[in-house]
């Protein structure tokens, strides 16, 4: 066997942070929070490392603040938070949808409402990821799954939201952010091309309501949260209004197709489809493989990229099995889109649903097979 | 020869949404004279401000302009300015912008002593919201709040900034624009955070209520108040009260600039990984080399 050079034993949160590098980050604003320090941590001693910005700010309506500043000083920036602090990020993210700032939020998931339970895993911050700032919008959130996919998703992250030119979020949970684990960092060739602010300036013009340019660029921009029109000052006439909501929506939704990313496992003749998202995922795919072995058609739909949510693959899915169970650790966000999604067909919907800041483990979701497999 | 603001101005997006005889205009020309008289280029300037009729001012000023949240100015200039410092950040932004929902950010900023150019106009009320109380209403004053008068003490900007740490803190006022100019001035020249607190008028929402419905009424009532400070610092407490100092109240140039620092750290930081990776190379050229070993070591 020959040693590997690219061969890493890291948590999810260092592997947020050195992945985060690697796409070219050079800006961190944040606030300390459990479970998602050790990236800030990490990046306090790389980003000055490789000449990049690290700020502690005074909390985290500061750090977003500071990070579509920072971004619009030209940097790829990002910041990075847990329960309380995604909350109070929310005012300054819609700032940064209505601007149309790229920057990266990453969210990891911790039990809530409150301060709730710090230190546990939890998956129930998707929906706030979606609709926690006022007003209309779209949203990009990736859920990862594995340490590989960790890495490739936060490089992703800071792609899409150039591209989109719009905050995307990287939301993982308390499990995939403290275990340690053993991966291969994905080659340049898996990952793709990292290119700068100048790039996405030229190429994706068509995704911005006005002109992509940042600050010192010559332009004499103006960045406003209010509605606004395509040269970006504030406007009152309605029909202005209108188009620039539709954009910020329409830029994201219509282009679902190359945003959208999932893992499938022997879905091909399955007759009961887990869907999941994030750790769960993990403990879905083991059940998977118990129930395969007890002659249970059994398979898997992993989502990774969660909103926009991939509603038509879903409604795909379902008209194909005849149950569908949702493993999550909320008490059934994700189990409601699915529903959302399949539109009242004729299939069978069930949850495992765990709230209690422990990790769903296989037995769970493999009871709720054999359960949903004798009713059938 | 009058001085020309076309250059300064965006004039295609005039009227502007301020109430005839508003003190916020004052403030702005002051501002743009002094960036003038520094010699600035305009796109190498950030304009930056909060939530308020204050904080419209960036829409009209033609340069790099950034109208934020309200009262999170400074976090989004604190972050443009760490991303380009060589640029001139300003923020511009009423009392209650600055001193009530940003008040956290407002100190925090001092404390770093970060170069960025604060100019609060303290028009004494929630001016954009329709005239309530602020953290700087007068106690007893009236406000659509505040019917019965104000019971709410008031902070004093310059005290609290001084405190905080800023290293240049002054005040004006806005029957004063020349003078006012040069206290602006002062504070953009200066290395460090710069706080100009300016007494402005709102007579649509503070006169109105508070028996000063005419704006030049009103401003000549905040310019009868103020007191140079070397007069004021011979005063007694009895001939203070009501009234405010103007001028340079604090000056400091000895202490660290945030954005220095930070230069510092990773000139620091970088330094490190040079050493680390000498010593390591030095390390790999002493390692004996193995005959016919060849490759690299397994991982077991
Ligand atoms: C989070 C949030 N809370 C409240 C408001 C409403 N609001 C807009 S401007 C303003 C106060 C304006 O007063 P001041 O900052 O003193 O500026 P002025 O209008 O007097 O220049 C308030 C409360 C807001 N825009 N955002
Ligand atoms: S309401 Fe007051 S602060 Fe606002 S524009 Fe009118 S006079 Fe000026």
């Amino acid at each position: 066997m020959t040693h590997n050079k690219d061969r890493v034993f890291w948590a999810g949160n260092e592997t947020i942070a050195e992945a985060a590098l690697r796409a070219g980050c050079n800006f961190y604003a944040g606030y300390p929070i459990t479970p998602s320090s050790e990236i800030a941590a990490l990046l306090s001693l790389r980003l000055p490392q490789t000449g990049g910005v690290f700020l502690q700010m005074e909390d985290e309506i500061a750090a977003m603040g500071a990070v579509v500043g920072g971004s619009l000083g030209g940097a790829k920036a990002m910041t990075a938070t847990s329960g309380p602090g995604f909350s109070l990020k929310q005012e300054n993210i819609g700032y940064a949808i209505m601007s149309e700032t790229p920057c990266v939020i990453v969210d990891v998931q911790r039990g809530g409402p409150s301060t709730g339970a710090p230190t546990a895993p939890a998956q129930s911050d998707i929906m706030q990821a979606r609709w926690g700032t006022h007003g209309d919008h779209s949203m990009i959130a990736l859920t990862p799954g594995t340490p590989a996919e960790v890495y490739r998703e936060t490089v992703r992250a800071f792609h899409l939201s150039e591209a989109y030119r719009t905050p995307v979020m990287l939301l993982i949970d308390e499990i995939i952010a403290h275990t340690t684990e053993s991966f291969d960092i994905p080659t340049d060739e898996d990952l793709g091309p990292i290119h700068p602010r100048t790039w996405y300036q030229e190429r994706y013009g068509a995704n911005s309501f006005r002109p992509f340019h940042d600050f010192y660029q010559g332009k004499h921009i103006h960045i406003t949260g209010l509605s606004h029109n395509e040269r970006g000052f504030a406007t009152t006439t309605p029909a202005i209004i209108q188009r620039g909501i539709e954009h910020l929506v329409n830029k994201i939704e219509l282009n679902q197709k190359e945003i959208e990313r999932n893992d499938t496992y022997m879905l091909e003749d399955a007759e009961i489809a887990l869907i999941a998202f994030g750790s769960p995922g993990r403990a879905s795919k083991e059940a998977v493989d118990i129930a395969r072995a007890e002659g249970i058609k059994a398979g898997l739909m992993r989502i990774i990229t969660f909103w926009p949510f991939p509603t038509a693959t879903i409604r795909e899915l379902v008209d194909k099995v005849r149950a569908v169970i949702v493993p999550e650790m909320n008490m059934g966000m994700l189990r409601g889109e699915v529903e959302r999604a399949a539109m009242r067909r004729d299939v069978q919907l069930h949850g495992v649903n765990c709230v209690g800041g422990v990790p769903i483990e296989p037995q769970q979701v493999i009871d709720k097979i054999r359960e949903v497999y004798r009713g059938l | 020869m009058a001085f020309n603001y076309a250059n300064w101005l965006r004039q295609d997006l005039m009227p502007h949404i301020w109430c005839p005889g508003c003190g916020i205009g004052i403030v702005l020309k002051s501002a743009i004279r002094a960036m003038e008289s520094l010699g600035w280029n305009q796109d190498t300037i950030g304009f930056v401000s909060g939530i308020g009729c204050t904080s419209r001012a960036p829409g009209y000023v033609d340069m790099n302009t950034l109208h934020t949240t309200h009262g999170r100015a400074l976090t989004f200039a604190t972050g443009l300015k760490m991303a380009a410092p060589d640029k001139n950040v300003v923020v511009m932004a009423g009392d209650g912008d600055s001193a009530a929902i940003g008040g956290n950010h407002l100190i925090h900023s001092c404390r770093r002593n970060i170069n960025i150019t604060m100019i609060i106009v303290n028009n004494e009320i929630y001016g954009m919201t329709g005239g309530q109380f602020s953290p700087t209403t007068p106690g007893g004053a009236r406000a659509a709040t505040a019917p019965y008068g104000n019971i709410d003490p008031g902070f004093d900007l310059c005290k609290l900034t001084i405190a905080a740490g800023a290293t240049y803190v002054a005040r004006g006022h806005v029957a004063n624009g020349i003078y006012l100019e040069r206290l602006i001035k002062g504070g953009m020249a200066h290395k460090g955070f710069a706080v100009i607190e300016v007494m402005s008028n709102c007579h649509t929402q503070y006169g109105r209520r508070n028996q000063h419905p005419d704006p030049a009424e009103l401003i000549e009532h905040i310019a009868s108040n103020a007191v140079m400070l070397t007069k004021w610092d011979k005063m007694t407490p009895e001939e203070k009260s009501g009234k405010y100092p103007i001028g340079v109240l604090h000056k400091e140039t000895d202490k660290p600039e945030y954005c220095e620092s930070f230069y510092k750290l990773q000139q620091h930081a970088q330094e490190r990984v040079r050493d680390a990776s000498r010593k390591i190379a030095e390390a790999e050229a002493m390692k004996p080399k193995r005959e016919g070993a060849g490759g690299e070591p397994s991982e077991n």
